[in-house]
C-alpha cells in the first residue's frame, strides 16, 4: 500500500518516488536541475550526525539536503 | 577571432577539458563550484585562432547566483561561434536538460558526454550517434581527465567549428515555463540511446562513504585525517626548507658576495641584505608550500571536501553558517582569495557575507610559511607540528567566536542543496601541473609584494644614513617604539612589530622583514630570535600574525566581493581587534601562570 509521506519521514535505508515539491521557484529550479523531478525513484542514504543533513541517492545523484528542506518534499512510500 | 563556450553543470568536467584543450591550468577539484570565474585561453584550431572560455558551471538558465550571474552576463554581452556542453556521462538523464535550453536558446553546439570512463564502470551504455541524432548536436564520448576519446572529440569540434557561425548575442529573457516538456521530450532521448542497469551493486564510493560518513567515527576521521596532513607537511617539510635555504645561502657567499663585494657598502647591503636575504627567505620556504599544495590536491580532487560540508553542516547551521562555508574555510588554507571567491555560489547575501567574515581567519599557506619558521626557532620537532595544529585549531575558534556575534546581523534562511560526487583521484599531471602552478603563483608574488616589502623594509632599517641597522635610531626603530605600547601587553618586541606592519601587505613579508631586520638569514635567523624571545612570546606573536589584518589582496577581493565600503571596514577592523586582545589575553594569562 503506497502512502503519502515527506522525505524527511523516511529512515536510511528506504524507498521512495517524489510527488511534489514545495518550494520557491528559485531553490525548485535547482533541485530539479539534481534531479528531484516528480515521479523519480529516490533512497534515503543517510542522516548526519546532530540533526544534520540528509544524504539521498537519485538516480546516480547523490545529494544532501537539510531537515527543513527535505520536509518540502512530498513522497510516494 | 572565433569563440568557444564551455558550458555544463558544477562539476561536470569543464576546466579539466579546458586544461587538456588549451594547456592552460586552470584549478580542477572534485567540488560544484571551484570555477567562479571567466577564464579565457587562445589556441590554434582550424587554422585559425579561436578563444576558449572556461565558465563556471550553471544547473540551467535561470540561475540566480553570482557564479551562475557571470555566466549570464557573458552569453549577454559576447557572440559566441560554437558551445561545447560538456555533461557528466553518469549523470546523463538530468544533466541533459541544459542540452535542450540551449536548443531553444538557438545555440550551435557540441555535446560532450564526459567521464565516459565511470559510466562505463556503472554499466551505463550511451549510442552517442543515435543520442546525438535525436538531439541534432554531434556527441561524443570521452574522459577529459584521462584523454580517452579526446581525439575523436577534438575533430568534432574542429569540424563544427568550420561551419559555424557567431550567435548574436543573447537576452536571456527566454521563460522555461515549458519545462514539463522539456522533460518529457529528454525522457524520450534518453530512453532510446541509454541503457543503465536497474541494479547496480554497491560501488567503491559508497563502501568508502560508509566509513568516512561513520555517524560517530565520520568527524574523528576527519580531523585526524586533517591533523596528518598537517603533520606530514611539517616532518617532509622543515627538512626541505632547511635544504632550500642551505642551498640560497650558498648561492649568496660563493657567487652573490664576490660578484658584488666592489659595490659601495650601502648599495651592497641594499643588494644582499635587503633585497636578496628578503626574498631569499620566503623563497625557502617554496618547497613547504608546493608539498602543501599537493596534499590539498589530493584532499580536493577526492571528493572529501563534500563529505566534510556533510559531516560539518549541522554544526555550521548553528553559527548560521553551512556546510559550503566549512569547505571554503578548508579551501582557505591554501590561499584565501580563491576561498573569498568560492562563496560566489552562495545566493544568500547574509550568508555570503558572513562566510566572508570568517574566511580571512583561515590559515593560509603564507602563514603557515610564518609559522613553519617561528615553530621550527621556538620548539622542539616533537613539539612543533602540535603546535602548529593549535593555531589551525585557533582558526575554528575565531570563526566560532566571530559567527556567534554577527550571525544576527547577516542571518539567512537559504535552502541547503549540495552534490556529493564520487570519490576520484588526482592524476600525476594533473598535481605537476596543480604544484608548478603554486610555483609560479609564489613567483608573481615574489616579484610584486615580497619585494617591495622588503626593499621597504630595508630602508626604513637603514634610514637615515649612517645609523647602525635596525638600531633605535633607525627609522624602523622609531616606528617600532611608536607601535611597541600598543602590542608590547602582547609581549611582541618592536623588531617583530615592524615586520607585522608589513606582513599587512603579504604575510610572506613578515620572515622576509625579520631576515633584513635582524640582518641574518636562514638557520642564523632562527638562533638570532630565539636568543631574543622565549615561546610565549613566538606564540603570542604567531596569534596576532594569525589572526590580524588579512593581506592586501584579500582586503581587495573582499571588496569587490561584497561591494561595500561599510563592510570591508568591519573586516578589516573586527579581525584586527580580535588578534589584540586574543595575544594580550594569552601572553598576560600565560606570564600570570609564570612560564
Amino acid at each position: 500500500m503506497a502512502n503519502l509521506s515527506r522525505l524527511s519521514n523516511l529512515t536510511p535505508g528506504q524507498t521512495a518516488t517524489v510527488q511534489a515539491i514545495h518550494v520557491d521557484t528559485g531553490f525548485k529550479f535547482r533541485l530539479n536541475a539534481l534531479g528531484f523531478r516528480i515521479g523519480k525513484p529516490l533512497e534515503l542514504i543517510r542522516i548526519a550526525p546532530f540533526n544534520g543533513p540528509y544524504h539521498i541517492k537519485i538516480g546516480n545523484t547523490e545529494v544532501m539536503l537539510r531537515q527543513q528542506d527535505a520536509k518540502m518534499i512530498e513522497v510516494l512510500m | 577571432m572565433k569563440r568557444i563556450a564551455l558550458i555544463g553543470m558544477p562539476n561536470a568536467g569543464k576546466s579539466t577539458l579546458f586544461n587538456r584543450m588549451s594547456g592552460a591550468s586552470a584549478k580542477v577539484a572534485n567540488w560544484p563550484g571551484v570555477t567562479v570565474d571567466l577564464l579565457a585561453s587562445k589556441l590554434l584550431m582550424a587554422g585559425e585562432m579561436v578563444e576558449i572560455v572556461d565558465l563556471p558551471g550553471i544547473y540551467d538558465f535561470h540561475g540566480f547566483s553570482d557564479d551562475e550571474q557571470v555566466v549570464r552576463h557573458f552569453l549577454c554581452n559576447n557572440s559566441i561561434d560554437l558551445v561545447i556542453l560538456v555533461a557528466n556521462a553518469t549523470q546523463i538523464e538530468r544533466q541533459l536538460t541544459l542540452a535542450l535550453q540551449l536548443q531553444t536558446l538557438g545555440l550551435p553546439a557540441v555535446l560532450l558526454l564526459n567521464m565516459a570512463d565511470e559510466a562505463k564502470k556503472l554499466g551505463i551504455k550511451i549510442d552517442e550517434q543515435k543520442l546525438g541524432k535525436e538531439l541534432g548536436y554531434p556527441t561524443a564520448l570521452l574522459s577529459a581527465k584521462y584523454g580517452e576519446g579526446y581525439n575523436e572529440a577534438y575533430q568534432i569540434i574542429e569540424s563544427e567549428l568550420k561551419k559555424s557561425k557567431a550567435v548574436p548575442t543573447l537576452t536571456l529573457e527566454e521563460d522555461f515555463a515549458v519545462d514539463q516538456q522539456l522533460e518529457d521530450k529528454l525522457e524520450k532521448i534518453v530512453r532510446h540511446s541509454v541503457s543503465a542497469p536497474i541494479q547496480t551493486s554497491k560501488t567503491l564510493t559508497e563502501k568508502i562513504d560508509h566509513i568516512t560518513l561513520h555517524p560517530f567515527l565520520g568527524l574523528p576521521l576527519f580531523f585526524m585525517t586533517m591533523y596528518l596532513m598537517f603533520e606530514a607537511v611539517y616532518t617532509i617539510g622543515a627538512p626541505l626548507q632547511d635544504g632550500m635555504a642551505w642551498i640560497l645561502e650558498a648561492f649568496r657567499d660563493a657567487i652573490l658576495v664576490p660578484l658584488l663585494s666592489s659595490l659601495p657598502p650601502l648599495l651592497y647591503s641594499f643588494l644582499i641584505d635587503g633585497v636578496f636575504d628578503g626574498v631569499a627567505t620566503v623563497a625557502s620556504f617554496v618547497p613547504v608550500i608546493v608539498l602543501f599544495f599537493l596534499f590539498m590536491a589530493i584532499i580536493e580532487d577526492s571528493g572529501y571536501l563534500s563529505r566534510a560540508a556533510f559531516l560539518m553542516d549541522a554544526l555550521m547551521s548553528k553559527l548560521g553558517l553551512d556546510g559550503r562555508s566549512f569547505v571554503m574555510l578548508l579551501m582557505g588554507f591554501g590561499c584565501n582569495v580563491p576561498a573569498l571567491m568560492g562563496t560566489r555560489t552562495m545566493r544568500s547575501r547574509g550568508l555570503r557575507l558572513l562566510t566572508m567574515l570568517v574566511i580571512p581567519f583561515s590559515l593560509c599557506s603564507a602563514r603557515l610559511q610564518v609559522f613553519v619558521f617561528m615553530t621550527t626557532a621556538l620548539f622542539t620537532p616533537d613539539q612543533a607540528p602540535l603546535v602548529l595544529f593549535s593555531l589551525y585549531l585557533m582558526t575554528f575558534v575565531s570563526v566560532i567566536v566571530t559567527s556567534l556575534l554577527f550571525k544576527g546581523r547577516y542571518n539567512s534562511n537559504e535552502p541547503f542543496a549540495l552534490e556529493l560526487p564520487p570519490y576520484r583521484f588526482p592524476t600525476g599531471p594533473q598535481m605537476v601541473l596543480r604544484g608548478w602552478h603554486e610555483v609560479k603563483h609564489f613567483l608573481r608574488r615574489a616579484t610584486k609584494f615580497i619585494t617591495i616589502g622588503v626593499v621597504l623594509v630595508w630602508f626604513l632599517t637603514n634610514m637615515p644614513f649612517g645609523v647602525e641597522p635596525a638600531s633605535p635610531e633607525s627609522w624602523s626603530g622609531w616606528l617600532g617604539e611608536f607601535m611597541s605600547p600598543v602590542l608590547s601587553s602582547a609581549g611582541i618586541n618592536p623588531e617583530l612589530t615592524v615586520a607585522l606592519i608589513f606582513g599587512f601587505v603579504a604575510k610572506e613579508i613578515v620572515i622576509g622583514a625579520l631576515a633584513v631586520i635582524y640582518g641574518l638569514e636562514g638557520s642564523s635567523l632562527m638562533q638570532g630570535i630565539a636568543q631574543q624571545i622565549d615561546w610565549v612570546q613566538a606564540y603570542s606573536f604567531m596569534l596576532f600574525t594569525l589572526l590580524y589584518t588579512p593581506c592586501l589582496a584579500t582586503i581587495a577581493t573582499l571588496r569587490s566581493e561584497a561591494k561595500s565600503a561599510w563592510y570591508s571596514v568591519l573586516a578589516v577592523a573586527w579581525p584586527l581587534s580580535l588578534a589584540w586582545v586574543v595575544s594580550t589575553v594569552f601572553y598576560q594569562t600565560a606570564r600570570f601562570l609564570g612560564y
